[in-house]
């Protein structure tokens, strides 16, 4: 009993230094020479500010001003209108704003809840509307309807806070970002297929797009003007 | 469903058999005592850690010294862990708590310890939110490889009852888990850990990112040493995510191709150790037996979650989504998943988390269809035995076999006999408490959860739904958190938790403490007592003579005895879990009706 204790006290210690201190520390160092820029988390700078990471979905919204010119806020979160020159992410329901990515959160939508369809005809709704010209009331993508939106779209993702959406939802939002930003749609459509990240080993996971990539490409061809 | 989605599921299974196999015999040399490819480099390390512990390897252990060391030195671990979290900013000065939170408190705590030390990984506390770099790393992470290697040894030990032809002897504690650690475990972190690093996981000790969007807003990006804690939590089928969001977050599992290597890292120990329960009994075939029937049990799983799931859920149907697949969309049940894992990377992940006692998720559980969602509660309800944790898994399987092998006896009319061992009425007794006991624990917790006004208030549903909580929804958030909890796995429907971040102020609001104590009380209870029945069976089994076997033996290593095995545990998991499975899951999977 005694020669346990005595045992099990040090092995607790010497295993804590072992795998709580070391292991990570030495894990640590090697990701930092060998990997600086995925363990840092593959930041994105631009014109010296970070703007993001390319693992991290953001919310491309601009903040709702009120009347007086301040910026609008609820429960402590600036409130945000999805921004139509923009590709828009995955819906988002952390707290704090969506896409906050320091605080994920699962939605905990259950699948026969009464809450779960509300969400989604809430989504549904902001979808469709954003892709209607303001100005002839039309559909960008002609004849979109509910039934041709992909699930992703509308449905909150898990982590609730990824840069990937699936290729036929950026297909539908092309036509928005096209005329929006005056490009044609074939440029956009190209470039849509330029930040798809393909099937692992050509079986494993999804086709992917990474919003942010995207977005940011954009903005860079609308500057340049190139 | 496509086509890819079935080669995921299908290519899986053959890369794990695959790596398995060698694993396995590697193992067997290494539990044997003989010399393997690793032994001139850790030979030292191993001789010197003895040393320091003050240990006699050759000292040998009947099955109730063998438990003595094992509960010693978990209490031992359960103490420094309730410290190291209750004391979080005395930790400030190593640099680590850059976000400066404080210690949660002791109830939350108490559930978390609890909850590490026995290899579950429930979390009633969210990461990036609450712990600091050092408590993730000194306290969490050293938890999730000595509860990985408690386990281990267990299931060592009891193949060592089962094959022991002389005295009373189960081998060494302390050098078994040495050698766990220093020769499984810690060459398969390390390399995992680089292998996530180089795709993308995280793996640094900076403060909190703040980014300034395109748009104009600012967003927060936590930070951490993630990636060495991934390694472990994966390998020694842990679960306890180091974000919120645990695989499901970009940067614990950033790709397609991470998304199936961690599916590997968490079922190749448990899959290795059946090959080495089969070399170490000098017949690999018993092995390749449990092997059949286990992974039949899992492919099944996998197939129905994976159809349940591309068919979508009746709320999406009833807000008019189409879930079929468009224009090469995933379609299906996108609710709480991730893009870049499709619905087959997701369904298949959670299968693979809960049959073992893993509890990983890269997609939220509580969204799964009904039908989707009884999956992980079959898992459970079969006891972790599909491969199940590390070791925990073999000796639970184990005791299985052992029933199985009762029941057959019975059917022959002979008596029965396992691996040239006659089986008595005390391993049967002991045996037959091991399997029940844990049911019987998650049906218990789950009675008073549901019965007591604290107890629901800890349903999400409750607070958020019309009907008030009075769902089967809410009902499989309560069921479900304490099968997890009693089986040590710990996923979630993680409606259930009182905690609703980020606010941590709000703890002992909706029936945390109840939720926290109750659980700590469900995994520790249900971890240890069939650890206990474990060894008592190794001790049982292990000073019996071994007669030959005759021409009427009943074999354990054919085709019949794997359809014996497989119908014996659907059988008790049936028995134990329908009535409460009608109540949740599965009236969800037959109704269209919304709640």
């Amino acid at each position: 009993m005694q020669r346990d204790i005595r045992t099990s006290a040090i092995a607790i210690v010497v295993f804590t230094i072992l795998l709580g201190i070391v292991y990570p520390l030495a894990i640590t160092g090697i990701s930092q020479v060998a990997f600086p820029g995925n363990a840092n988390g593959q930041q994105i700078h631009f014109n010296g500010k970070l703007i993001g990471s390319k693992l991290i979905g953001q919310n491309f919204g601009t903040p709702v001003l009120e009347k007086n010119g301040k910026v609008k806020e609820e429960k402590g979160a600036v409130v945000t209108e999805a921004d139509p020159r923009y590709f828009q992410s995955r819906p988002s329901a952390t707290e704090g704003g969506s896409h906050n990515a320091a605080a994920s959160t699962f939605s905990n939508h259950g699948p026969n809840s009464v809450r779960t369809k509300e969400a989604n005809e809430e989504n549904i709704k902001a979808y469709l509307e954003l892709n209607v010209n303001p100005t002839t009331k039309k559909e960008y993508d002609p004849g979109l309807t509910v039934s041709r939106i992909p699930v992703d779209a509308v449905n909150f993702s898990a982590s609730d806070s990824t840069p990937k959406s699936h290729r036929a939802n950026a297909w539908i939002q092309a036509y928005r970002v096209a005329s929006v930003r005056r490009l044609s749609l074939a440029r956009v459509d190209a470039m849509i297929a330029k930040y798809t990240s393909s099937r692992a080993l050509g079986f494993s996971g999804e086709e992917g797009v990474n919003v942010l990539e995207l977005n940011l490409a954009l903005d860079r061809i609308s500057a340049g003007g190139a | 469903m496509t086509a890819a989605g079935w080669l995921t599921i299908a290519l899986f299974a053959v890369v794990l058999t695959a790596l398995a196999f060698p694993l396995g015999s590697y193992m067997a040399a290494v539990y044997s005592g003989r010399s393997v490819i690793l032994s001139p480099i850790l030979g030292g390390p191993e001789r010197f850690l003895y040393k320091l512990l003050c240990v006699d390897p050759d000292r040998e252990q009947d099955w109730k010294a063998y438990a003595k060391s094992l509960l010693i030195f978990s209490l031992a671990g359960w103490l420094l862990l309730y410290f190291i979290l209750r004391t979080q900013t005395l930790w400030n000065f190593t640099g680590l708590n850059p976000t400066g939170f404080h210690s949660a408190s002791w109830n939350v705590t108490f559930n978390t310890v609890s909850s590490f030390m026995t290899n579950t990984n429930w979390q009633f506390y969210s990461g990036e939110t609450t712990m600091s770099y050092f408590s993730q790393m000194a306290g969490l992470t050293v938890q999730n490889w000595l509860s990985a290697g408690v386990g281990i040894v267990t299931a060592v030990a009891l193949i060592r009852g089962i094959i022991g032809r002389s005295g009373k002897s189960l081998g060494n504690f302390w050098q078994d888990l040495v050698r766990t650690i220093l020769y499984v475990l810690a060459p398969l972190s390390v390399f995992a850990a680089i292998v996530l690093v180089s795709q993308g996981v995280l793996q640094n000790l900076s403060n909190y990112l703040v980014a300034h969007t395109i748009t104009g807003l600012t967003q927060t990006i936590a930070m951490g040493p993630v990636a060495s804690q991934e390694a472990i939590k994966m390998v020694g089928t842990n679960g306890g995510g180091f974000f919120n969001t645990n695989s499901a977050h970009p940067f614990e599992n950033p790709t397609q191709f991470t998304n199936f290597f961690e599916m590997l890292l968490v079922l190749i120990i448990p899959a290795a150790l059946i090959f080495a329960y089969g070399r170490m009994t000098g017949n690999r075939r018993q092995g390749y037996a449990i092997y059949g029937a286990v992974m039949f049990m899992f492919l099944g799983a996998a197939a129905v979650a994976y159809i349940a799931e591309a068919h979508g859920s009746p709320a999406q149907h009833a807000a008019g989504l189409h879930t079929g697949v468009i224009h090469g969309s995933t379609g299906g049940n996108m609710e709480g998943k991730e893009q870049r894992f499709g619905i087959a990377g997701s369904a298949l992940f959670d299968v693979v988390t809960t049959v073992t006692s893993c509890g990983a998720v890269n997609s939220a559980l509580e969204s799964f269809t009904g039908i989707g969602g009884a999956v992980p509660f079959a898992n459970l309800s079969a006891s972790e035995v599909i491969f199940g944790g590390v070791g925990t898994g073999l000796y639970s399987i184990l005791l299985y076999v052992l029933l199985a092998v009762f029941i057959g006896g019975l059917m022959v009319g002979r008596t029965p006999e396992w691996l040239g061992k006659k089986i008595e009425a005390r391993e049967i007794k002991l045996a037959g408490l091991g399997i029940l006991i844990t049911p019987l624990a998650a049906l218990f917790c789950t009675a008073l959860a549901t019965a007591s006004s604290a107890g629901r208030k800890s349903v999400a549903e409750v607070a958020l739904s019309k009907a008030g909580g009075n769902t089967p929804q809410g009902f499989s958030e309560t069921f479900y958190a304490y099968l997890s909890q009693a089986n040590n796995n710990g996923s979630a429907f993680a409606g259930y938790t009182g905690y609703i971040q980020p606010n941590a102020g709000n703890l002992g609001a909706h029936g945390i403490s109840f939720a926290d104590l109750l659980g700590g009380f469900d995994m520790t209870f249900a971890r240890y007592a069939p650890i206990l029945f474990a060894l008592a069976v190794a001790g049982a089994l292990a000073g019996k003579r071994v007669t030959p076997a005759g021409l009427g033996t009943m074999r354990t290593d054919n085709p019949t005895f794997v359809i014996l095995l497989i119908g014996v545990i659907v059988l008790v998991g049936a028995l134990t879990f329908f009535p409460a499975l009608l109540l949740g899951p599965i009236v969800q999977g037959l109704t269209g009706h919304l709640y």
